[in-house]
């Protein structure tokens, strides 16, 4: 199946010379959900805005469902609703209002039953009739969130969509993001919330620097860079290794009443196995035992890291 | 053409206006009656008739050109500065709309509300003098064009700004000194030879002459000298605007 979008090849650099993506090239899937993650600075909201229409490419070339974003900028737009990351309203504007503007501007005839559903899944449509002044940050961020669903997108942008949301609504709001992709709805968010990434998406890119050094289905991901650490807790705290456990890669956490031992379930299935029995013969007693799978956050503070 | 988005942006643009339609009515009218006032009565009845009209009677035209120019450059200009400083204009760059359908949004509303305006500015100068007008339709086709290429013109200022200072600079330091040096309340004949060919230089002598010549048939140059100036600020602006919007000048990064 050919992709949703295609970015090849595509390279920013702003009128000061500062290159913010270096030789991308990536392809989204029909239908998935993408998290891109990076720290500050790294490139996402250029690259959003570099398909949608808000950043001027150096070179590259980008299709949204086949069509140049350039040539065939009418079709490629009314395809894409975006949600960017800085908050930006017309303050004496209603809701209802400001909604209705968005999908006329997208070219689409007035449908009062959509938009009215949109404003009721984001629990605005109580304020509809509020001035964007009188709302709350979070609150507006969900009418932008609106704008963006009213010219009924077929892929949509979410530039860190929960920045500022409390919890209960984020979890509300990724109900909704599953909502939309059971419709069919392509959707690339960026987060810092790692958690978001590891609860919502199929596959995770990671961009740092200007380039993109890693796409990976999450479980894929989760599995080649997944970690698991075996702690156990001692009855008596140590000073140091004892020497009869000194060939396995053991660590002290806590003052000595630790001992960790780190290690990739992927490829040692049965070194735990004889950990704890080498352990039993040493003669160490534990309390308890607990194993921790790393978690996306882990990995991807690695991945950055290393580079 | 996405015709809904010109109606989408020309709507929003004039509810702008209406949420401050009491200062949008109030403020033409309340300076035109002060011009009258003051140019129209007091001083203009010490002054003698311009080939053949009163004073108060030969400003009505340079008046109107007055208040359109400075209306429609702010208007449009401040339309399209707006949203870039909020950062909503966001949404216009993303959207599936050329530069033909942002101009007659942004466009078409400024100078709509500049039309108006003119239109309430001759009410109020009715009440002054008698009004008569030779050419009516001239007259609202030098007002239209007018409108839209001054609106325009505010178009283009409000893009290339990237501070209110900017913003304001030009309508003060261009617009209004061309306004008042282009024969709103004189004829150049009334200037001494050089000033007259200097005077030349000034697009706004051309619309005020054009437009003064539908109301009595008096101009300072040929009407279709003053037809054919406007026509080509016209298509400047257009081109101009177009490539603003068409590379993103001042618009995208
Ligand atoms: N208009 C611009 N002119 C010059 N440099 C810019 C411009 N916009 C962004 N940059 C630079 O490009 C780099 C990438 O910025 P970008 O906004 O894409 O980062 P990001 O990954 O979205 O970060 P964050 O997580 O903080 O949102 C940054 O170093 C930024 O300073
Ligand atoms: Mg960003």
């Amino acid at each position: 199946m050919s992709p949703i979008l295609s970015i090849k090849n595509l390279n920013k650099t702003f009128a000061g010379g500062f290159q913010a993506l270096k030789n991308v090239n990536l392809d989204i899937h029909k239908g998935e959900i993408f998290a891109l993650l990076g720290p500050n600075g790294a490139g996402k909201t250029t690259l959003i805005g570099c398909v949608t229409g808000l950043v001027n490419l150096t070179s590259g070339h980008i299709t949204v469902d086949g069509h140049d974003i350039y040539k065939d900028y009418r079709k490629t737009r009314k395809l894409i609703g975006l949600v960017p990351q800085e908050l930006a309203v017309e303050m004496f504007e209603p809701v209802l209002g400001t909604v209705n503007f968005s999908r006329g501007l997208f070219g689409m005839a007035p449908h009062p039953a959509h938009v009215e559903s949109v404003l009721k899944k984001l629990s605005l449509w109580e304020k509809r009739k509020n001035s964007m002044l009188t709302l709350s940050g979070g609150m507006k961020r969900r009418v932008m969130i609106a704008k963006a669903l009213s010219h009924e997108p077929q892929v949509l942008f979410l530039d860190e969509p929960t920045a500022g949301v409390d919890v209960e609504l984020r979890r509300d709001m990724w109900k909704q993001i599953r909502e939309l992709k059971s419709l069919g709805v392509t959707i690339i968010l960026t987060t810092h919330y790692i958690e978001e990434a590891e609860e919502m998406a199929d596959r995770v890119g990671v961009i740092n620097k200007g380039e993109i050094i890693l796409t990976e289905t999450k479980q894929d991901l989760m599995q080649k860079f997944g970690k698991k650490e075996l702690l156990l807790d001692l009855e008596n705290s140590l000073d140091s290794i004892p020497e009869k456990l000194s060939h396995w890669d053991l660590k002290l956490k806590s003052e000595g009443r630790r001992l960790s031992y780190i290690y990739d379930a992927a490829k040692e299935e049965y070194s735990i196995a004889r950990l704890l029995s080498d352990i039993a013969s040493s003669g160490l007693n534990y309390k308890d035992i607990h194993v921790y799978q790393s978690k996306l956050e882990d990995i991807f503070i690695e991945l950055v890291k290393d580079k | 053409m996405n015709f809904y988005a010109i109606k989408a942006i020309y709507n929003f643009e004039m509810a702008r206006t209406w949420r401050t339609l009491a200062e949008s009515i109030a403020t033409p009218v309340v300076s035109t009656s002060l011009y009258f006032v003051v140019f129209g009565s007091a001083i203009g009845s010490r002054i003698t008739d311009i080939e053949g009209i009163t004073y108060a009677a030969f400003i009505v035209p340079g008046l109107v050109m007055l208040s359109i120019l400075n209306e429609s450059v702010n208007n449009a200009s401040f339309g399209v500065y707006m949203p870039k400083f909020t950062g909503t204009i966001y949404e216009v760059l993303t959207a599936p709309v050329s530069y033909i359908e942002i101009l007659c949004g942004y466009v078409g509303a400024a100078a709509t509300k500049s039309l108006v305006l003119s239109a309430l500015i001759l009410i109020t100068a009715s009440f002054f003098v008698p009004l008569e007008i030779q050419h009516p339709f001239l007259m609202v086709l030098f007002l239209i064009l007018t409108a839209v290429s001054f609106s325009l013109f505010g178009f283009i200022i409000g893009v290339w700004a990237d501070s209110w200072a900017k913003l304001q600079i030009i309508p003060m330091l261009v617009i209004t000194p061309l306004i008042f040096l282009g024969g709103s309340f004189y004829s150049i004949h009334m200037l001494p030879d050089i000033w007259q060919k200097i005077s030349l230089f000034n697009p706004v002598v051309y619309l005020i002459s054009g437009f003064r010549w539908s109301f009595y048939e008096q101009s300072d140059v040929s009407l279709w000298v003053s037809l054919m100036m406007i026509s080509a600020f016209l298509t400047i602006c257009i081109l101009l605007a177009r490539w603003m919007i068409k590379t993103g000048y001042h618009l995208r990064s």
